[in-house]
């Protein structure tokens, strides 16, 4: 019952808004503007079929392995960064520039030095996926509590335990809200990489689409974009609830007081 | 001025190898922006091993930079600390703290048995002792129906249990407490106080107690040390001759309880009112 009540929830907006749309193109002609029907044959008939493995799948693949790839390399260096103090005062401006470049405008400069290549779209994914990452770790790390912090030290907790049962779980939430913009930049960088230069993937089948003027395709090309953006927030969130769990339980009990 | 160099008057020391703590000139400086804060000018006493003894002292008076000191987690500017013959110069695996802020020194992501296991296993106590040591430290202080609880579903007061019973069961020699009630009502209070004499009495370890609070240092110590204002020295190292069989109803009304409280009370007053101890205040005019 309680499942029934939840999806109903998750599904009427979605529902309602694909009523409105299919009202408003009855009798529609522009030809940019599919109606409903027409859309759901296209995605079925461009999406269900061979272009689930040459260009979906791809995709996929370079998102995930971009993704984790930053998110690992993140957490990592940010942890190393955050711990030592000079590390932290010599990196700062420069991770500030950094981060402040538009990742895109490196797809050109990549595509010169890596040539057009599988690697050269996971390197733009993790170039631009790192930052909040990264940032959000090293800022995490810092904001250890000193009464936690001389605890474990008291009870002999130092180096990798320290890491394990200290700082990882402290710098949780942060690290966290660093993933989550982490994999809607991921998302968008995966597309671009693939315009620009590519034989394969969403980007290059949308973009194809529009040029060769088969606007219901298009559109259908982004509805999965969308549909794999939602399914990565419902894993993230899945994912989140359980890593911090007791984040969320001490939140509540402060927040109660 | 007072040379820096004059001993100042010593707590009780102890000859040769009897201390289990021993604290000897010991002097902190934060250095600041701002210049120097002499935060302890000179400090020296013994405990003995098995010794319950408290300290107190007007408020900023250094008894947690004494504490950081005694506990590794700061280093004197001058003198030494050492437990057991040895000297101190990091958190000595012998030693056990227990910090005024409960909600800050328990892992809010490990449930209340995990927190207490944590120090152990990372000692490499074999998974059977671990389970034991645990087992009895959380009986001991009460907790045996909440190890599945996470810290923050618990009261401040069993926040504060939690916290002892990691301690106990890490088998410390020396326990240092650091205002441990300050944050706790005052009916949760008297029964933490009950339970550390009786933890302290079954488990033989030494205890340093500090507080601001005069009655309790006076009801749960064997002894008590009365800090002065900063730059803190000793202003007196009182022996608590009351019996040793305490509880809060009958040993807080006896003639001496009040006695010792109101000395002590009137030490606290002295020493806010910049008072120094005989021997320093000879040697500083």
């Amino acid at each position: 019952m309680r499942f029934l009540k939840t999806l109903g929830y998750v599904l009427a907006l979605p529902l309602i808004l694909v009523a409105i749309w299919w009202v408003s193109t009855l009798g529609e002609t522009n030809f940019f503007v599919p109606t409903p029907a027409l859309l759901a044959e296209a995605f079925a008939e461009t999406w269900l079929g061979d272009r689930i493995l040459s260009d979906v799948l791809p995709s996929i693949g370079r998102l995930v392995v971009g993704v984790s790839s930053a998110i690992i390399f993140g957490i990592v260096t940010g942890l190393l960064i955050g711990s030592v103090k000079w590390l932290r005062d010599l990196t700062e401006p420069v991770l500030e520039f950094f981060r402040a470049i538009p990742p895109p405008v490196l797809v050109p400069v990549l595509m010169l030095l890596m040539g057009i290549s599988d690697s050269m779209k996971v390197v733009v994914i993790i170039s631009g996926c790192i930052w909040p990452v990264l940032l959000n770790t090293i800022e995490g790390v810092r904001a250890i509590d000193g009464v936690l912090s001389d605890s474990a030290h008291t009870y002999g907790i130092q180096g990798w335990a320290r890491v394990k049962y200290l700082v990882l779980p402290s710098a949780g939430p942060q690290i966290m809200a660093g993933i989550r913009q982490c994999l809607s930049i991921g998302l968008i960088l995966m597309v671009i990489s693939e315009m620009f230069a590519s034989s394969s993937g969403l980007g290059f089948a949308i973009v194809q689409f529009q040029r060769s003027f088969a606007i219901p395709e298009m559109w259908s090309g982004i509805v999965i974009l969308g549909l794999i953006g939602v399914a990565m927030s419902f894993i993230f969130q899945w994912t989140e609830r359980r890593v911090l769990r007791w984040y969320h339980g001490l939140r509540e009990v402060e927040n109660a007081i | 001025m007072q040379s820096e160099t004059t001993p100042a008057p010593a707590g009780k020391t102890l000859p040769g190898n009897e201390a289990m703590l021993s604290v000897r000139n010991m002097k902190k400086v934060y250095k600041t922006d701002g210049g120097d804060i002499e935060a302890v000018r000179n400090l020296t006493f013994d405990l003995k091993a098995g010794e319950l003894a408290c300290l107190v002292g007007p408020s900023g008076s250094g008894k947690t930079t004494l504490l950081k000191c005694i506990a590794g987690l700061m280093a004197p500017t001058e003198g030494e600390v050492l437990l057991d013959g040895v000297k101190v110069s990091g958190p000595p695996k012998k030693m056990a703290v227990v910090f005024q802020e409960y909600g800050r020194s328990l892992f809010p992501w490990m449930r209340v048995r995990e927190n207490v296991e944590l120090p152990l296993k990372n000692q490499g106590v074999p998974k059977a002792e671990r389970d034991r040591l645990v087992d009895d430290a959380l009986e001991a202080v009460g907790l045996a129906h909440v190890p599945q609880s996470y810290p923050w579903q618990l009261s401040g007061g069993m926040q504060q249990r939690v916290a002892i019973a990691r301690a106990v069961a890490y088998q410390p020699e020396v326990l240092l407490m650091d205002e441990p009630f300050a944050a706790v009502d005052a009916q949760t209070r008297a029964d933490l106080e009950d339970l550390i004499r009786t933890v302290w009495r079954k488990l033989g370890v030494t205890v340093l107690f500090v507080t601001h609070d005069i009655d309790e240092s006076v009801y749960l110590g064997e002894r008590v040390i009365i800090l002065s204002s900063s730059p803190t020295v000793i202003q007196e190292d009182l022996t608590i001759d009351l019996p040793d069989e305490r509880d809060q109803l009958n040993t807080r009304s006896l003639p001496r309880f009040t006695e010792l409280r109101h000395h002590v009370y009137e030490q606290i007053q002295l020493a806010k009112a910049g008072h120094r101890p005989t021997a320093a205040a000879q040697a500083g005019h």
